[in-house]
């Protein structure tokens, strides 16, 4: 009778635990796309800061609350801009950051093709 | 002829390398967020910082007219200098919601106190999420936001000098 007990308790905070454990992850994947906004450089997850670490209870909160990944950068992004995320949006102003790696990709996949056909 | 293509090539993409360049030197680099218009989430609940009662922002808020919202803590210098104005801003029959951001009860009281409270009612931000929904990054930092709309105005970085106070005042009878 003990013995189950015991077993019953072991797999339930082995359950909690390992709950616990996949929302930290969630947080910690989600706070390094996050720009630590009064230290340069760094992402919310690297920082110690007073702002980095409300950040990470705010996104622990949302994920706690059900909010997807996506949510939670449109929140953030609604509160403090584009610049909080890093990766840039394509818009206007971005388009030809996106673009020239494409570019460049067909540019050199086309010199491949016309240096191998040459041959 | 081949040789001439390739060096106009590479003057190109020299040459737009330097606009992209010359274009990116007049960027401002300054972080700012002060043109976002997002709205705040008012049925967030807070502690009052003298009764320790838990309440409904939206109640602090005056529904026909906007409010100014300040974020201040007893051991940021800078909150200590700005405090004059918000004096001043109370002076001028000015709603403030002061939100207490990480600080002890006890200091913050002292704090007010001995300055004065300008204050209408202070709420307490333990652990800096509410300064997020805000979209605060730290002390002291000061909003001005519609009792309307639930958006912000205007938002002020950094301690208030005198001249933004006559700004201040503008805005508020501006969006009356």
């Amino acid at each position: 009778m003990l013995k189950i007990l015991k077993l019953i308790l072991l797999l339930y905070f082995s359950f909690n635990f390992s709950y616990a454990n996949e929302i930290n992850t969630k947080v910690d994947q989600i706070t390094k796309n996050l720009r630590c906004l009064i230290c340069q450089g760094q992402s919310v997850y690297d920082s110690q800061s007073d702002f980095a670490v409300s950040m990470k209870l705010v996104v622990k909160n949302k994920i706690d609350e059900g909010k997807e990944e996506e949510e939670i950068y449109d929140y953030l992004k609604n509160k403090y801009g584009e610049w909080i995320v890093y990766e840039p949006e394509l818009n206007q102003n971005t388009f030809l950051l996106w673009s020239i790696p494409l570019i460049l990709f067909a540019f050199g996949g086309l010199l491949i093709i016309r240096k191998v056909s040459i041959k | 002829m081949s040789k001439n293509i390739k060096f106009l090539g590479l003057l190109l993409t020299l040459i737009i390398i330097f606009i992209i360049l010359l274009k990116g030197l007049n960027v401002s680099k300054d972080y700012s967020n002060e043109k976002l218009k997002s709205k705040i989430d008012f049925s967030l609940n807070a502690k009052k910082l003298f009764s320790d009662e838990i309440i409904n922002i939206s109640d602090l808020f005056d529904k026909n007219s906007p409010s100014v919202v300040n974020i201040w803590a007893s051991w940021c210098a800078p909150c200590r200098e700005e405090h004059q104005f918000l004096m001043k801003l109370k002076d001028m029959n000015i709603n403030i919601i002061g939100i207490n951001y990480k600080d002890s009860p006890k200091n913050a009281k002292n704090f007010l106190n001995s300055l004065g409270n300008p204050y209408s009612e202070v709420i307490t931000d333990n652990d800096g999420t509410k300064s997020i929904e805000f979209g605060a990054i730290g002390v002291p930092e000061t909003f001005i936001i519609s009792g309307k709309t639930n958006e912000i105005i205007k938002k002020y970085i950094g301690p208030l000098t005198s001249e933004n106070l006559i700004e201040i005042k503008n805005l508020l009878e501006e969006n009356a």
